[in-house]
């Protein structure tokens, strides 16, 4: 369509339309437009998306999860004013790293849990009971929110929780003394463990 | 070069054309608000991997996708400063009534679709305050490729007549088809088509390209 490309090449302005998408993360927060807000950290389990709404911190996403479908879906569910905002996530980056260096045992954030509801809810609002470095079999926690028989929607629940490693799923064991599934894979749900153990 | 300087004839001209045609945004708004209505089905699907597969994009995506096209469109409509801030409005108007996009919409015609909108406002707001001419003083030139010689093309680009020129930026820069150029100049298909080409005759004519000019 552009058969005139000759005439007009692109003007290669990273800097430009970088400094440009600074003043639009500021203007859509002032003007109550940013909905969701979200960025990647390094962390010692791979990339982490973290998204943000103005209630809380919504979304935490492993690498193996596919971020842009996550954004995709967080698009879809909450609203599609999804912009790449860092600063709303300045607290979470900040104790996610004191996390990961072991200097952290508790998160202090504000969460927003609107992606969860009923059972599964109640099962995510109940783990951060159980503290660092311990542990949890799916029977226990079962028993912990009152419904015993509901070993298998315990599992679902963990399976899905939107805020892994603050939500403490890993914490969260088959009995039989495997570490057993979790959402940013095996390897992540050990290299959690390992840590809080050692520290 | 002097290509941040403000053309203010040229800016006359673009204000007493751009005055006349106004174009409805509000016609890229068509009924996605009876389709949220409609019930949602999300609480009968399972994962969130269903959710979302006929879903709006994230913004950022548009951001991602069309702001380097549309940023080149404001410069070739405004001077280096006012571009940038036509820019910012666009996406933050942009951002505003994205949940109302029609999902079928053309994305990259309803961004350019405001920034026109917003270049005729800026270019308003110019006209209200006292235009300094002369000495402005230049800032970074942030026209096209610094030391590839084409600010020159930019600004001869900048001094064609107004239609000429929009019609340029919206067909050869945004690469909108003429059918949609003249949904925004309010004017003819035919029209747009040969705008843009005279606006190309005078660019050839005009602009004899590199270190020659």
């Amino acid at each position: 369509m552009n058969e005139h490309n000759d005439l007009f090449p692109a003007p290669a302005e990273p800097d430009a339309l970088a400094r440009l998408h600074r003043r639009l993360e500021e203007a859509a927060e002032r003007e109550g437009l940013l909905d969701v807000a979200y960025r990647t950290v390094d962390s010692p389990v791979g990339p982490l998306l973290l998204a943000a709404t103005p209630r809380g911190l919504v979304r935490i996403a492993y690498h193996i999860e596919d971020h842009d479908r996550v954004l995709e879906t967080l698009a879809g569910r909450l609203s599609p004013r999804v912009l790449h905002a860092p600063r709303r996530l300045d607290a979470a980056t900040r104790e996610l790293e004191e996390y990961f260096a072991g200097r952290r045992r508790a998160f202090d954030l504000r969460l927003d849990l609107s992606l969860s509801s009923g059972f599964r809810l109640l099962v995510q609002q109940n783990l951060p009971s159980i503290g660092y470095g311990q542990t949890r079999s799916y029977r226990q926690v079962a028993e912990l929110i009152g419904n015993p028989q509901a070993v298998r929607a315990v599992g679902t629940a963990c399976a899905t929780n939107p805020l892994p490693v603050v939500v403490p799923c890993h914490r969260v064991l088959p009995s039989d003394g495997t570490p057993g599934r979790y959402v940013g894979g095996t390897a992540a749900k050990t290299t959690l463990l390992s840590l809080e153990a050692a520290a | 070069m002097s290509a941040t300087l403000f053309n203010v004839s040229l800016g006359e001209r673009l204000r007493r054309e751009l005055a006349g045609g106004a174009v409805h945004v509000s016609s890229w708004l068509t009924a996605a608000q009876h389709q949220r209505k409609a019930p949602d089905v999300s609480r009968f699907l399972a994962g969130e991997r269903l959710l979302g597969m006929d879903t709006k994009h994230p913004f950022e995506k548009v951001v991602a996708d069309h702001g380097g096209t549309v940023l080149r469109v404001c410069r070739v409509l405004l001077a280096s400063h006012d571009a940038d801030d036509a820019w910012s409005e666009t996406f933050l108007a942009a951002l505003r009534a994205y949940p109302d996009l029609s999902e079928t919409a053309n994305v990259e015609a309803w961004l350019v679709t405001i920034a026109h909108r917003k270049a005729i406002d800026l270019l308003r707001a110019r006209r209200r305050q006292p235009v300094p001419i002369g000495e402005i003083p230049e800032g970074p030139a942030g026209l096209g490729v610094p030391g590839a010689g084409d600010s020159g093309l930019w600004q001869a680009v900048r001094e064609l007549p107004d239609k000429q020129r929009q019609a340029v930026a919206y067909h050869h820069v945004a690469g909108l088809p003429y059918a949609e150029v003249a949904q925004i100049l309010g004017g003819t298909t035919d029209a747009a088509r040969r705008a843009a080409s005279d606006g190309i005759r005078n660019l050839r004519k005009n602009y004899s390209g590199g270190g020659s000019a």
